[in-house]
């Protein structure tokens, strides 16, 4: 990515669960020498109001992540099978809440 | 010296290390060597200060002559100060601040884990909750003196002098004098000589890990409970103390 | 035309209609160059006012004048660098190392808003900061949490949440000062003074001398113009300022009743020019305060790597 970054610290993608029942969003990365430091500085800094009760830090070069260009593949075969989705399905209203 | 007395005194050790060393770590804002960094030092600042204003508070109202926490902390001048001489010393490089840090977290730690179980509950709750803090300044700081003494050799010589700099202020942390005493008589304070086996303890084994040499006990020396300080307290005092001086009638 | 200017004109249309549609873009997207650069220097020169914007309120945390303001201002500055860090890290996403950002700022290249080269003097100054600096930041970036460009806008929404408190805390030290001691009000009104047309400057140039404006407004990384927004914070600031009795220091303000919008006198954009430039009074000593606290640091960080790496080191070594 950079030619001259060489003794930048490696950048740590950020996760955070905001409450129990929920699940971790990224909320996005800092710099950290290793994952300790990296978990520190997460706290410092994206659960400076209570934000959070359970932080995961990734190193960003460890993500893998599908591109633009597979969004056809990917996503789209998923726009016919409308049966996935609850309300594909009709019901008299006496069968009450399924 | 009265129970009254006592109990105000032994206060404003507790409230003038926590005001002391935040701010000195307020000097540090916007500096830090990473910005990271720059956020952990204002969240332990933060810590310290939130601290301090509640020893503060509670130690005017045992007092009892309607000194609040500003009127503590704004005017009292150098020989009422009973901050420990260790927490005023100059913040000097990264690895001289984390050094103060570092030794005080771990004292800090222990006697905070004692005074939580003071008989006297408001202090017992205020301990309680800076235990929660402290538990993570300690962790940070001793990342960073595992970090700096095991890192290059520039870290690890740096962290080696600063170690060796503030060596002689340690001792001073776990001295006992009438005060102390007095409160650890009524189990409302902590007996901060009976701790130092545990400090060692934790101190030598991250010392060891950062392989980082313990320095002889050469030299030490003390003063803050009589509120005789290092030339330092003078300046931080005229710096923080400027406005509500110059300015008595104020309000802020 | 070749088949790859056909190509890329198609993805440019393919763009724009995405953007006109409100839908974001995000980082692995196809998006023009230009966008990219335009988006790295704007978002780049946001996160370093904030970093740089740490340093004139840092002049008065050791000097608060009672440990609540005290507390409050420390909990303030370090927003700022967390705001510093949410935008440094959004424009990484561009593909800019946040090394390289900060090699640009240091040499002078990249540019922060220029409020932060004036000091701060009295203590009403950090209520002139928190009120007006603030105030017409958030004026500007809640513009901001529409922008196309998707990381750049969930980072301003976050922003925007935390900054909320900043303009409040700011209006009520003004408010206690103008309604203190004589001297209080002195340093109130001075500080009003020194800092409402520099405060005015932070939105730009004129729309009519603005070099990026038509460009950004259709790329939609900039919502309104600079003279909307501008006049958006003056509407709201005078009655404000009515309200603490303290004198706007502009002898051709006033409501216009026509236009329904306040009047205002023209901004010395000598003096604007001449701050971009570099000659404010504290351009030198903020930018080498960044220059020295990255140079000063560098031995801490280049630790944390080494040491990491021996850790690693073991770790590999003890599972061999």
């Amino acid at each position: 990515m950079s030619k001259n970054n060489k003794g930048e610290l490696p950048l740590y993608e950020v996760f955070i669960r905001s409450k129990n029942g929920l699940d971790h969003k990224h909320v996005g990365s800092l710099h950290a020498a290793d994952a300790e430091m990296a978990l520190m500085a997460a706290r410092d800094v994206y659960t400076r109001r209570g934000e959070g009760v359970s932080i995961w830090v990734v190193k960003s070069t460890d993500i893998v992540a599908s591109s633009p260009e597979d969004r056809g593949s990917f996503y789209d075969p998923a726009d016919d099978k409308l049966y996935r989705h609850p309300t594909f399905f009709e019901l008299p209203d006496e069968v009450g809440h399924l | 010296m009265t129970d009254k007395d006592m109990l105000f005194d032994y206060l404003l050790r507790l409230g003038d290390n926590s005001l002391i060393l935040g701010q000195r770590l307020a000097e540090w804002c916007g500096h830090a060597p990473m910005l990271e960094e720059d956020l952990a030092l204002t969240n332990i600042g933060l810590d310290l200060l939130g601290q301090a204003r509640m020893f503060l508070s509670y130690a005017g109202e045992v007092e009892g002559n309607g000194r609040d926490e500003d009127r503590l902390a704004y005017f009292r001048d150098t020989k009422d100060w009973r901050n420990l001489l260790l927490l005023e010393q100059p913040n000097g490089d990264f690895a001289m601040t984390m050094a103060r840090q570092f030794f005080f977290d771990s004292f800090q730690y222990l006697q905070f884990e004692a005074l939580s179980n003071s008989t006297d509950e408001r202090l017992a709750g205020i301990a309680a909750k800076s235990l929660k803090e402290t538990t993570y300044h300690r962790r940070h700081s001793t990342d960073w003196i595992i970090r700096l003494g095991d890192g290059t050799d520039e870290s690890h010589e740096r962290m080696q002098r600063a170690i060796e700099a503030l060596w002689g202020y340690l001792p001073e942390m776990f001295d006992m004098d009438a005060v102390d005493e007095a409160m650890v008589v009524d189990g409302i304070g902590a007996d901060v000589a009976a701790l130092r086996p545990e400090w060692d303890e934790y101190v030598n084994g991250v010392l060891t890990e950062a392989t980082l040499t313990r320095p002889e006990d050469s030299w030490s020396v003390r003063g803050s409970r009589e509120g005789k300080h290092s030339e330092h307290l003078g300046y931080i005092l005229a710096e923080m103390q400027f406005l509500p001086r110059a300015y008595p009638d104020a309000k802020w | 035309m070749g088949v790859v200017d056909r190509e890329f004109e198609k993805l440019e249309a393919a763009f724009q209609a995405k953007v006109e549609a409100e839908q974001r873009i995000e980082p692995k997207d196809w998006m023009p160059e230009k966008y990219r650069q335009t988006l790295i220097r704007q978002m780049s020169q946001h996160a370093h006012s904030e970093v740089v914007g740490m340093l004139p309120e840092g002049n008065w945390l050791t000097r608060a004048p009672s440990l609540k303001r005290k507390a409050i201002l420390m909990a303030k500055i370090q927003d700022e660098g967390g705001h510093g860090l949410y935008l440094y890290s959004a424009t990484e996403t561009l593909g800019i190392s946040r090394d390289q950002m900060f090699d640009q700022l240091h040499s002078g290249k990249a540019k922060y808003s220029s409020i932060f080269n004036y000091p701060t003097l009295n203590w009403a100054d950090i209520g002139a900061i928190g009120w007006l600096v603030d105030g017409a930041a958030i004026t500007n970036q809640i513009a901001l949490c529409r922008c196309s460009y998707g990381p750049y806008a969930r980072a301003m929404i976050r922003i925007c949440k935390e900054e909320s408190f900043h303009q409040r805390q700011g209006y009520e030290i003004m408010m206690t000062m103008a309604q203190g001691t004589e001297e209080q009000r002195d340093m109130a009104q001075d500080a009003l003074n020194r800092w409402w047309w520099p405060t005015l400057m932070m939105f730009g140039p004129n729309d009519s001398n603005s070099a990026h404006s038509a460009q950004s407004m259709q790329w939609k990384i900039k919502r309104q113009s600079n003279d909307e927004l501008r006049q958006k914070f003056v509407d709201a600031t005078v009655p404000q300022a009515e309200f603490l009795n303290l004198r706007i220091p502009d002898d051709q303000l006033k409501w216009n009743e026509d236009r329904g919008h306040y009047d205002f006198g023209e901004i010395d954009w000598e003096e604007f020019r001449n701050v971009v430039k570099g000659n404010g009074l504290c351009n030198r000593e903020r930018l080498q305060a960044r220059v020295d606290a990255h140079e000063g640091g560098r031995w801490v960080r280049e630790a944390a790597l080494a040491h990491a790496r021996k850790q690693e080191a073991r770790k590999a070594a003890a599972a061999a």
